[in-house]
């Protein structure tokens, strides 16, 4: 997690274009500046990055299922619940499953965990569009290689 | 069972959190009744779930900008409730329906 860059999903575990199911890893790193001001002497991951995390999970199961030809943004977040606290140094598993791929949208069901216990879902609606810059089409290959996104599951029909 | 159209008319009064009573067979979702983009969104994930369908909000939006339809064709409530009896028919005779 580069929360510096808003990168917060660290490795893509599993996709099963199959079953449109995603299974990524996130590290919540040990020390950071928004843990002294959120909240001193109680460091947790401010909800808004945990529905940050929900939301990139869910973008990359959708830029998987669509192949890159489009870059989902997201839209609508609904029914985000943070059930638990995270705290610094712990490793998320978030896992989305595409629940509707519409007309130039889909939306998503999202859950994340540390260990067994369940900390956040949610429902998140994303609007899907062309890459509007080449920049960001070039940035995203270069992410999903970083985080291991299984290039070889999109040539699988 | 109630008509297209009411189902329509519930599901936008639920999502929009407008009066059920004042959505009316000819309204237009966008001039009489304000739904922006971002609520029909919202509204058409609602349709395509209860009618098992995926409405072609693109390809709408496209003949639109066009100048090949009228907005009154897809956004008038009436019309939509026809599009989409029209989408369900084109399921139901599809091989394998």
């Amino acid at each position: 997690m580069n929360l510096d860059y808003f990168q917060l999903i660290d490795r893509i575990v599993d996709l099963n274009l199959d079953e449109k199911k995603i299974t990524v890893e996130a590290q919540v790193p040990a020390s950071h500046t928004i843990f002294e001001g959120h909240f001193p002497g109680f460091p947790i991951m401010p909800g808004v990055l945990l529905t940050e995390a929900m939301a990139q999970s869910s973008g990359w199961l959708i830029l998987g299922v669509l192949k890159f030809e489009r870059m989902p943004f997201l839209a609508i977040v609904k029914e985000a619940k943070m059930r638990g606290f995270v705290s610094p140094g712990q490793l998320l598993t978030i896992e989305a499953k595409l629940e509707h791929e519409g007309s130039g949208f889909a939306v998503t069901k999202v859950k994340g965990r540390v260990g067994k216990e369940l900390k956040c879902s949610a429902e998140l609606t994303f609007g899907l569009a062309p890459f509007p810059d080449p920049a960001l089409r070039v940035h995203m290959d270069a992410k999903a290689n970083e985080i291991g996104f299984p290039l070889q599951a999109m040539t699988h029909d | 069972m109630s008509s297209t159209f009411d189902q329509i008319a519930n599901i936008i009064a639920e999502t929009c959190d407008i009066p059920r009573d004042t959505i009316k067979p000819e309204s237009h979702a966008i001039d009489d009744l304000g739904i922006d983009s971002l609520d029909f969104l919202d509204i058409a994930f609602a349709i395509d779930k209860a009618f098992g369908i995926k409405m072609p909000l693109e390809k709408w939006t496209q003949e639109v900008n066009d100048g090949k339809a009228t907005t009154e064709q897809y956004f008038v409530l009436q019309n939509l409730a026809d599009r989409i009896d029209e989408l369900v028919a084109a399921k139901n005779a599809a091989p394998g329906a």
